[in-house]
């Protein structure tokens, strides 16, 4: 079973999580969810630092032993820092992906924006709707 | 979407399915990288009720099969198997398959799922077109239910289902023989790179057997196994499969097929086939691994010196060998093993390394 979805943190319909660092910036990464649909990842693209990504366009890539799944910006911005460490332990996406699996952090073009993301209540009734 | 009778079993197994040629198939019960150990390890059990059946039979069926496979059966005994293809007249393969040679007018195909519908029309027309006679050709795909057991403890769990021993049963040999009474098709083969058997059982009878393998195989390490671990398995194993690697436009010269192809007889698409090992090919599938980041994937394009020069047929992350791997149609230039080729990853370029198949060999104790 998934685990509880945090709720200190904003959701996207595409299954990325946001955290709002306070200071302009976020963090993201896959929700318990998403890594529980893939299982297995074995690897994992991280975005260059600099990077300018829009909301909902492609941050990272996911992978599994069957899949590539493509992972949406949930914000729009600068990528200004990547968890180096998926590139040898892709894995830690699904042993704790609201956490030590983060995949980047981005400062914010538009705080705003965040207002367009699902509060971990509205996400976790997303997911029973989808089926789950 | 067609269904095999173990789907409600699949189902309470906690099954991912998916669609497979038009079958609703379970990917995985537990997770691919799970499954995949435990058949390299333990043993797997696979639901291949899905694959085609096609019995042959009759006084003509000998002369008929020997026209349209590209395998020679001569010297073919009751109780083995062989691996073969059915060819058109360009040498294009229509389909791999395995020959049972059950008895003397008899035989028996085994299909891909995806293909058997296919194989079926091209036979029977074979039959009208040529004029052959004395051969009945039957689908008996629906009444057949069918289960891949896998793995180093595949005959010590199934031995205690069976009447007959099956110590005595090498490799592409089969027995008929009798699981709880009813009548069942042994074979030792596979599709993964394991010792293993192929069991064929009424349909009806195919949900008992699963379960009571799964009883006695259980304690024993026994898991059932998709369709997911099967792909990273074969691939391992350097086994091609049917839509990835070969389809009509495919000679079996220009995969790993030559050893199937006995130019000796005269078979449909032979003609076709002996001018091209005259002239040679021009492309060939290869094994390749990838040395820079990342996991090659079906349809991406290998490259030297920036220039495309082929193309992945199949690739994944190998769980044994904890690396990317993978399949490609290579120019024939580029196809010796240690060639530095790249592979177009989305808007990189990773380095990878032409390699001999198959990427893995199991250990003969």
């Amino acid at each position: 079973m998934a685990k509880q979805n945090p709720a200190d943190r904003r959701y996207s319909r595409e299954h990325e999580w946001a955290k709002d660092n306070g200071d302009g910036t976020i963090t993201m990464g896959i929700t318990d969810y998403a890594q529980e649909m893939l299982t297995d990842i074995v690897y994992v693209e991280l975005p260059a630092l600099g990077k300018k990504v829009k909301q909902g366009e492609t941050i990272a890539v996911v992978e599994s032993v069957k899949s590539v799944s493509d992972v949406y910006s949930p914000v729009s911005g600068e990528v200004i820092a990547v968890n180096g460490v998926l590139e040898n332990k892709p894995e830690l996406i699904n042993q704790d992906a609201f956490g030590e699996g983060w995949i980047a952090k981005v400062r914010m073009d538009d705080p705003g924006e965040l207002n367009n993301l699902l509060d971990a209540t509205a996400y976790t009734s997303f997911l029973q709707d989808i089926g789950h | 979407m067609q269904r095999t009778p173990l789907y409600d079993r699949n189902l309470k197994l906690g099954a991912r399915m998916i669609d497979f040629g038009g079958w609703e198939m379970p990917v995985r019960y537990t997770t691919v990288i799970d499954e995949h150990r435990t058949t390299r390890e333990a043993a797997g059990l696979f639901d291949t009720c899905h694959m085609g059946e096609i019995d042959v039979t009759g006084p003509g069926s000998y002369a008929f099969l020997q026209r349209v496979l590209s395998r020679d059966l001569a010297g073919m005994t009751n109780g083995r198997m062989r691996l073969s293809l059915l060819t058109d007249h360009r040498g294009g393969i229509i389909d791999d398959l395995t020959v049972y040679r059950l008895g003397d007018d008899r035989y028996r195909l085994v299909t891909n799922a995806a293909t058997k519908d296919k194989d079926l029309i091209w036979l029977r027309r074979v039959v009208q077109e040529e004029g052959f006679s004395g051969v009945e050709i039957a689908d008996v795909t629906d009444r057949t239910g069918k289960l891949d057991l896998q793995g180093p403890r595949s005959a010590e769990i199934l031995q205690s289902l069976v009447a007959d021993s099956l110590s005595e049963l090498k490799f592409y040999d089969f027995i008929e023989t009798e699981i709880h009474g009813l009548g069942a098709v042994v074979s030792r083969s596979g599709y993964t790179g394991e010792d293993g058997f192929e069991v064929y059982v009424p349909a009806e009878a195919v949900g008992k057997v699963w379960d009571k393998l799964l009883d006695t195989g259980t304690p024993l390490g026994l898991k059932p196994a998709g369709l997911g671990a099967r792909d990273t398995l074969r691939l391992e194993a350097g086994m091609m499969l049917y839509g990835n690697e070969i389809n009509e436009s495919v000679t079996p010269f220009e995969v790993v097929y030559g050893w199937t192809t006995d130019l000796k007889k005269d078979f449909i698409g032979s003609e076709a086939l002996r001018k091209q090992k005259e002239q040679g090919i021009r492309r060939k599938l290869t094994g390749f691994e990838l040395t820079g980041r990342g996991i090659a994937r079906h349809g991406y394009a290998v490259l030297k010196n920036g220039r495309v020069i082929g193309e992945v047929t199949s690739g994944t992350f190998s769980p044994t060998l904890q690396k990317a791997i993978g399949m490609a149609f290579v120019l024939v230039e580029y196809s010796e093993p240690g060639t530095q080729v790249d592979i177009r990853i989305r808007d990189n370029r990773a380095e990878a390394r032409v390699v001999p198949l198959p990427f893995y060999k199991r250990k003969i104790v």
